[in-house]
């Protein structure tokens, strides 16, 4: 078989293919959920009410996506310009770890300026954190993809150092935890008494930004031409390897906002299991989204749904609540297969 | 004789079509090779000829006709059954493994698969056999990366041979040759022949054409525009069925030669990986005139061309532009100090294939205030740039937003002239810029080019086509193993006298 | 108290340190393989996950400890067409598939995992493994005990180093993967299919993988947990490029490698808390990317690593 490109797809084909490939995936999931014999159209139906099916489960879902808006707008950011960052993880709890530094008393200052302050801080702590991996990919060719998931577990082992260490909270009992950070660190909450915050504000402003970035501005347009061809970008005079740094201090900060917008809030504070994968969630995100920074805030919040549904409906269905890691893992290669498929003509021989 | 009792043609090629899309690559191609006969397959980048020999091959499955080797239908799509009918291939990107073992190489899909042990001395036995049979000297243990090019279209001939190729097709071999390889090449096909081999090779070199087949088909536009027997035929009569017309060189009107411009004193450049470096070169481009680099290539075109469009840096030496000292090395350096480059690929340096026809024209000058400010692209002057090329180069392209894939590789050339060309550089470094086009395209780029020339700016032209160097050249240069000659004016070589120049001797 | 130098001359260290290798080495065989031809697997993370608990599960249904093995390459080799389908004769992007499959094949795990054990809480156990002392070698003095007091996995792991370095360099099938690997048009101008070399070279990569998974959980322990490959598969792909695509040198990577993780546990111990043990579970990770940045200047890629091949493309 081979490929022969499409001329240009038409707006239905790029419509219609991405809406195929999540037909697909609900079809695969269909099956593991009848594995668990269970009915998979009402398995569906609760997994759309836990996620969408009253203003609890809006806001829930919403607030779900928020960390995963963060990360997904990371990973379309670099990988735009074809940097692999697969670090978005240890970037958000370097967010998260200063946040709770900075946060939790040691800057007695107003809410005005110790927010942007702190939410600063932890851009530039991640922007650091991928600065390193990406040095290293211009100045000695090691691949970014190795060092950047390598990272991942040396940040969480940090994190776990910083619980049982100085970060300890000497008020919980049992959970390495880190102390909560004071009032004045916090974001605050966009519906008082439900849990949805400003970080959804942020991270949905930060997208329409990007955007802006990406069509608008010399930086996007570098990015762009880095991305799909770096040696022509080097023959045509742009400063390649510095728009990937700039790219990688980009996409590591804004994955690192994800981890203070948790902290500042929702959780208050800094444990473990902060992240339940957010960073890798992101890949699927951006790539769901295909790299565009607004599409990436309603893929957000379709994987988010389909997280918070499962959860919902595992407590009454007793289908393991696993399969919304499946179905999200799924629809990551069944996306990018069809838009493959929307841009190439498969031949048989 | 007997057309009953007459053996069947080696090959036979039937209403062969090929599309590509809208493209028509092959269009209704038939013809026969004889046994024992040499069939030189002639046309210009783009006819179709590679195409046609893929699908002889089996890469590519035609859309209609068919193929008989020795009156047998060749099942079609498949290497492997070209292969066991006797068909072997030389082609022109070697198709050569540089991490193995000549042994290894030719021995590759030799043996069954699944078998637990290669058998070396037998490919060993049979390699030396051949290679004395037929005079191909290789080193049969040498790691293919540390062969020359010559040497490694012998591993590629002996390819075809361990496999008792009876048919052996050549896709454009001398194009890598220095003129005494390409004289041994056409020995061996001599020998090959003498001993019952078929032959085809491509070519769009008419002396080789003519020195070397018994026959010439000519391909033009996908269609075999006719078919001659080389005896009856001259230079003349083939160039037109190629072309379609009589071949009218450019005319080239007088110019003053100007100021100097750019000057390499004493250059040497750093080793690379492919290709050669430049040892101490010394050349001067003077305003009003185009310098031809003459060279086989891989003989240093590449570092040459690298150092003017800023991608590398000398080693030792200086580097003049006008009368400055140029110390900063980068792409944008020689923008900035006016120099245009129009690059050997266009695909993997000319232009991003998946942006859009504004996006690319803007690429060497976005920073200039016209098309930015303040760090935002202001797209509507990009726009209107881009519209402005397609309206003065006449570019076939259906909108400024179109993706530069979709346009045809002549359209493609056109908008890189224009972008490289609108800030009317005072130097022009143009590599290969014809390579592919067709007929129309290269007279348009030989047009551009003279026309800077009558401007003023001072061009470095470097190509691998003697006859587009000749007609364009106040000057040419010799290159050979990183060397330069001395400068010589126009019509104070001959052709033999380069061609001994470009296999390493001094002019005489 | 042993001294820290001390510890490098005991058997026992180098009996941990030969165990700790073995899956590493079954791993590491595998993503070679596939790099060799061309094709980077990152799904290795995942296959692992999804071999560690294939072959633990056959055994706990009460299959035996072999036929585990087999499951669990079968396993592998199920991801492995997935991955290479995706990205041979589709040509998608070896990093994202990479990833879909690690994401994949680590969230079906533990989906079945639930669905079949739903109710427990810790994880239930199998007898993996015993350690079979080879008659007479494992009398040997220094390496008899380290070498050759080990389970039959980590003999199957070295003799696959012999076989896989054979293979490659002493076979048809050998020559034409590394040629795949090289220049594909090489391979296919000599009638071999480029896709199904590389298809192949993928799936028997991945069942490589899946043993090294199913390794852990048969041999070195004896149950299925949770992120239990944790950045193993990772650290294999680093140990390739370490090995400069070589089996041997691969083998002697991931020997350094786990004789340093082996050493750091002891010292862990030795340190008494003085400093936290967090820091030496981070240095194996903190090599691994030492070790990158070493080899990266004369680091040799295969030449096609990570290009898509269209049949008739030179």
């Amino acid at each position: 078989m081979r490929l022969e490109p499409k001329p240009a797809p038409s707006l239905a084909m790029s419509i219609l293919y991405p809406v195929v490939a999540i037909v697909v995936t609900f079809i695969i999931a269909g099956v593991l959920v009848m594995l668990a014999d269970a009915n998979p159209f009402s398995v569906f139906r609760l997994v759309l009410k836990g996620a969408a099916g009253s203003q609890f489960a809006i806001l829930e879902t919403l607030t779900r996506a928020t960390p995963l808006i963060f990360t997904g707008l990371a990973v379309a950011v670099a990988f735009r310009a074809k940097l692999w960052n697969i670090g978005a993880e240890a970037q958000l709890y370097m967010g998260a770890i200063i946040t709770v530094v900075l946060g939790t008393g040691a800057l007695p200052l107003p809410a005005i300026i110790l927010v942007p302050l702190v939410m600063l801080a932890a851009l530039i702590g991640g922007a650091l954190l991928l600065a390193g991996p990406a040095w290293l990919k211009l100045r000695f060719g090691v691949d970014e993809v190795v060092t950047t998931l390598l990272l991942n577990f040396i940040v969480l082992l940090f994190v776990s150092m910083l619980l049982e260490g100085v970060l300890k909270d000497p008020m919980a009992l049992g959970w390495p935890q880190s102390p909560k950070i004071i009032a004045e660190a916090q974001l605050p909450r966009v519906i008082t008494g439900k849990r949805l915050h400003y970080g959804f504000v942020i991270a949905v402003a930060l997208a329409i930004g990007l955007w802006f970035v990406m069509k608008k501005t010399v930086l996007g347009y570098e990015m762009r031409a880095v991305g799909h061809n770096a040696e022509a970008a080097r023959f045509l005079g742009m400063p390649v390897n510095g728009v990937l740094m700039k790219t990688a201090l980009l996409s590591g900060g804004i994955a690192a906002l994800g981890g203070f917008s948790e902290v500042a809030g929702l959780k208050g504070s800094l444990t473990l299991d902060l992240s339940p994968g957010f960073g890798y969630t992101g890949i699927v995100v951006a790539m769901l989204a295909m790299l565009n920074p607004i599409g990436v805030v309603f893929s957000a919040i379709f994987v988010a749904g389909i997280f918070v549904g499962a959860a919902a409906m595992s407590r009454t269905a007793g289908v393991p609540s696993y399969i919304a890691d499946v179905m999200v893992a799924t629809s990551l290669l069944t996306m990018v297969t069809a838009i493959m498929l929307s841009r190439y003509r498969v031949k048989w021989k | 004789m007997d057309a009953q009792s007459s053996p069947p043609p080696a090959l036979r090629l039937s209403d062969i079509t090929k599309r590509f899309g809208s493209l028509t690559a092959n269009d209704a191609i038939s013809f026969e090779l004889g046994q024992g006969e040499v069939i030189a397959l002639l046309g210009e980048n783009g006819a179709g000829k590679t195409t046609l020999m893929n699908i002889l091959f089996g890469h590519y499955v035609a859309d209609e006709g068919s193929v008989e080797v020795f009156g047998k239908p060749l099942p079609p799509g498949d290497p492997k059954a070209a292969l066991a009918a006797g068909v072997g291939m030389v082609h022109q990107h070697f198709t050569l493994a540089d991490n193995m073992s000549v042994i290894d190489n030719i021995a590759l899909g030799t043996q069954p698969l699944l078998r637990l042990k290669l058998d070396r001395s037998a490919a060993r036995a049979k390699i030396d056999r051949l290679a004395q049979d037929f005079g191909l000297a290789v080193k049969a243990d040498a790691l293919v990366a540390d062969l020359s090019v010559g040497e490694r279209q012998r591993v590629e001939i002996l390819k075809a041979l361990y496999r008792d190729a009876r048919v052996l097709i050549l896709d454009e071999p001398t194009a890598v040759l220095t003129p005494t390889e390409t004289e041994a090449l056409f020995k061996t096909l001599k020998l090959l022949v003498a001993k019952g081999l078929s032959v085809i090779f491509i070519s769009h070199k008419l002396n080789e054409v003519m020195m070397a087949s018994d026959r010439v088909l000519v391909l033009r536009a996908g269609k075999l525009s006719g078919e001659r027997r080389t005896a009856e035929t001259n230079r003349h009569e083939l160039a037109a069925l190629m072309v379609g017309h009589e071949v009218t060189p450019p005319v080239v009107a007088k110019v003053e030669r100007g100021a100097l411009l750019y000057e390499l004193k004493g250059v040497s450049t750093a080793r690379r990986a492919h290709g050669t470096a430049l040892k101490d070169i010394e050349l001067a481009l003077h305003g009003g005139e185009i310098t031809g680099v003459a060279g086989v290539s891989g003989n240093g075109q590449a570092a040459l061309a690298g150092l003017l469009a800023g991608m590398e840096a000398p080693v030792s030496g200086t580097v003049w532009i006008k009368d400055a000292a140029v110390t900063a090395w980068s792409p944008l350096a020689a923008l900035n100090a006016g120099i245009a480059r129009v690059p050997e690929d266009r695909h993997r340096q000319g232009a991003i294939a998946d942006m859009s026809v504004s996006e690319n024209v803007i690429a060497e000058r976005y920073r200039d205030r016209r098309f930015s400010r303040a760090g935002l692209v202001d797209w509507t002057a990009a726009r209107a740039f881009a519209q402005s090329i397609i309206d003065d180069y006449e570019v076939k392209c259906p909108s400024p937003e179109a993706r530069i894939r979709l346009l045809s590789g002549g359209n493609m050339q056109k908008l890189i002239l224009g972008r490289a060309l609108d800030p009317n550089p005072s130097v022009i470094l143009a590599n290969q810029p014809s390579r592919g086009l067709d007929v129309g395209a290269v007279a348009y780029v030989h047009s551009r080019l003279l026309e800077a020339r009558s401007r003023g700016a001072a061009v470095l032209l470097i190509s691998e086509d003697l006859e587009e160097l000749l007609a364009l050249s106040d000057r040419i240069v010799v290159i050979s193993a990183g060397r330069l000659s001395k400068p010589s004016a126009r019509g104070e070589l001959s052709i033999s006298q380069i061609g001994a120049m470009m296999a390493g001797h001094e002019a005489a | 108290m042993m001294d820290a130098v001390e510890i490098l001359f005991t058997a026992s260290f180098w009996v941990a340190a030969i165990r700790i290798a073995s899956p590493l080495i079954f791993a590491t065989l595998g993503e070679l393989i596939c790099e060799r031809a061309g094709v980077l697997n990152l799904g290795i993370e995942g296959i692992m996950t999804a071999g560690a608990f294939a072959g633990w599960f056959t055994v706990y249904m009460g299959g035996d400890l072999w036929t585990g093995v087999l499951v669990a390459a079968l396993v592998g080799m199920a991801f492995g067409l997935l991955h290479s389908f995706l990205t041979v004769p589709l040509g998608l992007s070896q990093h994202v598939v990479g990833i879909g499959v690690t994401l994949l094949a680590t969230s079906l795990t533990y989906y079945v995992y639930r669905l079949a054990l739903p109710e427990v809480t810790s994880p239930p156990k199998i007898e993996p493994f015993q350690p079979w002392p080879v008659p007479g070698l494992s009398k040997l003095p220094v390496v008899g005990e380290a070498l050759f007091t080990q389970t039959p996995l980590t003999y199957l792991a070295f003799v696959l180093v012999i076989v896989v370095a054979w293979g490659l360099y002493r076979t048809p099938l050998g020559l034409a993967v590394r040629a795949v690997g090289e220049n594909p048009g090489a391979v296919e101008a000599q009638g071999i299919s480029v896709t199904a070399v590389r298809m192949g070279a993928v799936m028997a990569g991945s069942a490589l993988m899946a043993i090294g998974g199913a390794f852990l959980t048969m041999s070195a322990f004896n149950s299925f947990f949770f992120n239990m490959i944790n950045g193993r598969g990772w650290v294999c792909i680093a140990l390739v490029v370490f090995g400069s695509w070589r089996p041997g040198k691969a083998l002697l990577g991931a020997i350094l490698f786990a004789a340093f993780d082996a050493y750091q546990i002891r010292l862990q111990q030795l340190s008494g808390g003085v400093v936290p043990y967090q820091v030496f579970l981070m240095l194996p990770y903190a090599l691994s990317i030492l070790a990158l940045i070493v080899v990266a200047r004369r680091a040799t890629y295969p030449k096609a690593l990570m290009v898509p091949y269209q049949k008739g493309e030179r």
